[in-house]
């Protein structure tokens, strides 16, 4: 296993993914001897798990079962331990196709922070490309290098306990893409400017103020950024569900024919799909730019 | 770790190379010909020049179409040292502000003034110019500027670019794809380099591009199409290099069926029993004994010019190589293609696939029941619909048939922003709409059906499950 590339059995050391049901999944270390409990009773995973093809159904020992799955970046983001506000994956998508990420490049990140995007942008740039990345937070910095460790990753990724906007990313003319996700993104913009290729490249910010955003805007104009553009993505769920609408009953009809549809037949039954009552309005701007050669 | 001057070379623009023009918002998807007039933007041009420059360079169109590096920008930009108004109370839009007439413009355009010089003619000439406020001054010349600057960049390819080409110029060709749900499905089916992903798309190759994009060459992506042969005009767009073509396969879907039952023959055939093409194959038997002096060709017609015949038989013998010829050619096509077959169905018999990604003007429910029995268990399958109904009715088949978890029915909202100094708002026009998309993961299927009631069907499912009563 590893978050970089699918295996089919799980192994001593990996992290998988318990699918509990519908919007509930935990993720898990698997580990001889272990066991995890889970609201159907406990998964002993030198039994259940090890050796096992990820996909498989676990029956725990209170009777209910549950499925382990193969670890993605985007599983781990709906699961990992939060130390900070991450990212979700419709930013996520947004911001990897918009920094134009692929096999091979060099990305720079600050704040790491929990390392949702981390571990997308490590995904997305495998095997060949990098990701240094910047956390000015100590502890959230070591959580991260040791996450990154767990999940075989570490190879493709470094992590650098320091102030972006005083120190940079730590290397400069290498990278194909900068993301920032600080509190004041425009003190790094000469930074990311620095660490990114001569040839040029494409640097996003992602700010939950508007004010933030011109503050930044104006930052990347001086510095000569073009195809400044800003946007905002946000997602819509649609959950499936068989309504049945009740037909009001209007009297006998006279005029109506005798081979009637008999009035027993009271409901009208719709499938369709219905918004969930609150969701979410607002997670930030993102704004792209393009560092032209220089 | 700066970049050495070698590098250069993988940032030139070369003749032959699949580009895209820039100009404004607006993107075409070009190919580098030599002494090729190119439309774009009501411009036309010649991209000859650009070839030996860098992507990205913005060029100026000269009178006459040829390329030319623009310089630096000029201070136009610069209104601080104009007079402004404070607001519109007393400007009035009568349409006769402007003082040179069209027939001026084009006048000054014959006389090969820039676009620069003739906005400022154009500043001079307005009577209420200075009237306006510095924001509306800002706007008219940004306005100015768009319609008589004449450049272009050219870009090298990006999904990031085509998507938004795609989505801007050609929507219909691409089932109305818009770019952020392109990227959402990229993402969900967790496209990475090494895996093994189906692609189902009749989105002009657009999505089979982006797909390859993310793999950067390594792993495989096989293309399942409907019809006679898979339509990649997209893909030639992203300029991928040689090696990348390596990893596409291709897979008709009417031999998935057989495929799945195994009953898919993939194996050569002799050409004298080949049933899907009797008139080949009668053809075939009759040049046969002419093939095997095929190595003298150049004998035979000296053998023939030489011992005289008469024309007839020289007029017969040059249509027998003709055919000879031909039938040659379809037969090596046709074991090309039986190769490909032969490749494809092998990636695809374990059922060991990584990825699913569909996107195309079918109904996506056969598709996807039919494709998803080669995945893998706990991978991940996208699929895309301009509409939401055809995936509530996957959802629904889905959840009847097992064997997936964490369905997601979405779509997603987007919307640009203009930033400035004090006019910072959204823009005025949103997309409508960009498509749905049905996502979940595969798990491992048992053989007795799973245990769902009704209550499953339309609801969550319960808190607490009983164990399931299996046969």
């Amino acid at each position: 296993m590893s978050f970089v590339e699918y295996s089919d059995i799980i192994q001593d050391g990996d992290v998988a993914i318990v699918y509990l049901g519908h919007d509930s999944m935990m993720p898990i270390k698997v580990q001889h001897g272990a066991q995890t409990q889970t609201r159907y009773g406990a998964i002993r995973h030198s039994t259940d798990l090890i050796g096992q093809r990820y996909g498989l159904k676990v029956t725990c020992t209170k009777g209910g079962w549950v499925h382990v799955l193969h670890p993605t970046p985007e599983l781990w983001t709906v699961t990992l331990p939060h130390r900070t506000q991450i990212l979700y994956t419709t930013d996520i998508s947004v911001i990897t196709m918009m920094l134009e990420l692929k096999p091979g490049s060099v990305v720079c990140e600050s704040g790491t922070g929990s390392g949702s995007l981390s571990h997308a942008i490590l995904r997305t740039v495998a095997p060949t490309g990098h990701l240094h990345t910047v956390e000015f937070h100590q502890q959230r910095a070591e959580k991260a290098a040791e996450e990154f460790r767990e999940h075989r990753v570490d190879h493709l990724v470094t992590v650098r306990n320091q102030d972006v906007c005083k120190e940079g990313f730590g290397v400069t003319g290498v990278a194909d893409a900068v993301f920032l996700d600080i509190p004041s993104p425009w003190e790094a913009v000469g930074h990311a400017k620095a660490a990114m290729k001569r040839h040029g490249g494409r640097v996003c910010s992602f700010s939950p103020c508007i004010e933030q955003v011109q503050r930044t805007c104006e930052a990347l104009a001086k510095h000569s950024f073009q195809e400044i553009s800003t946007m905002e993505v946000l997602l819509r769920t649609h959950d499936v569900r068989t309504v049945s609408l009740p037909l009001p009953d209007f009297g006998p009809d006279d005029t109506a024919q005798k081979k009637e549809t008999p009035s027993k037949q009271a409901v009208f039954m719709l499938k369709t799909t219905t918004p969930p009552r609150e969701i979410p309005g607002h997670t930030g701007y993102l704004t792209f730019a393009t560092k032209p050669r220089t | 770790m700066a970049d050495k001057q070698d590098d250069d070379a993988m940032y030139t623009i070369n003749e032959g190379d699949y580009v895209v023009l820039k100009r404004g918002d607006i993107f075409k998807a070009v190919q580098i010909q030599s002494r090729k007039k190119m439309a774009f933007e009501k411009q036309w041009f010649f991209l000859d020049n650009a070839v030996g420059h860098l992507y990205g360079t913005t060029f100026e169109i000269l009178p006459g179409g040829s390329l030319q590096p623009q310089k630096q920008k000029d201070a136009l930009s610069s209104t601080d040292a104009m007079e402004a108004g404070t607001d519109n109370r007393n400007i009035v839009d009568d349409g006769k502000s402007q003082k040179l007439t069209r027939d001026d413009i084009e006048t000054l355009k014959e006389q090969g003034l820039k676009g620069q010089e003739i906005i400022q003619q154009l500043i001079d000439n307005s009577s209420t110019f200075r009237d306006k406020t510095e924001y509306a001054q800002d706007k008219y010349i940004k306005k100015k500027k768009k319609k008589y600057e004449s450049t272009v960049s050219i870009l090298k390819p990006t999904c990031r670019i085509l998507a938004l080409m795609y989505h801007g110029r050609e929507p219909g060709k691409i089932c109305h794809l818009r770019y952020d749900t392109l990227a959402q499905m990229l993402t969900l089916a967790n496209i990475h380099a090494g895996s093994k992903v189906l692609v189902f798309e009749t989105c002009a190759g657009l999505v089979l591009g982006a797909v390859m994009e993310r793999m950067g060459g390594y792993g495989s992506v096989i293309q399942m199409y409907p019809g006679g042969g898979p339509v990649r005009a997209g893909v030639e767009s992203f300029g991928f290099p040689p090696p990348f073509h390596d990893t596409l396969h291709d897979f008709p879907i009417c031999q998935v069926n057989a495929l799945l039952a195994g009953t898919l023959d993939t194996s050569a055939k002799d050409p004298n029993t080949d049933a899907t093409h009797p008139h080949v194959a009668a053809e075939e038997t009759a040049t046969q004994p002419a093939t095997v002096q095929r190595d003298g060709p150049e004998e035979a017609s000296m053998d023939t010019n030489a011992s005289g015949h008469c024309g007839d038989q020289r007029v017969d013998e040059e249509r027998e190589r003709g055919k000879e010829a031909k039938a040659e050619l379809k037969r090596a096509k046709q074991e090309q293609r039986r190769k490909r077959l032969e490749a494809a169905a092998a990636q695809l018999e374990g059922r060991n696939a990584d990825g699913l990604v569909i996107a195309s003007r079918f109904h996506p429910c056969p598709v996807l029941m039919s494709l998803l029995r080669f995945l893998a268990p706990s991978r991940p399958f996208v699929v895309y619909s301009q509409y939401k109904e055809p995936l509530v009715d996957c959802f629904t088949k889905l959840k009847e048939q097992g064997g997936t978890v964490n369905l997601r029915l979405t779509d997603t909202w987007l919307r640009h922003y203009q930033v400035l100094p004090n006019r910072t708002h959204p823009v005025l026009l949103m997309s409508g709409g960009g498509g749905y998309l049905l996502s979940g993961t595969t798990v491992a299927t048992e053989q007795s059906a799973p245990a769902t009631s009704a209550a499953d069907l339309s609801q969550e499912p319960a808190p607490k499950r009983l164990k399931a009563s299996e046969s």
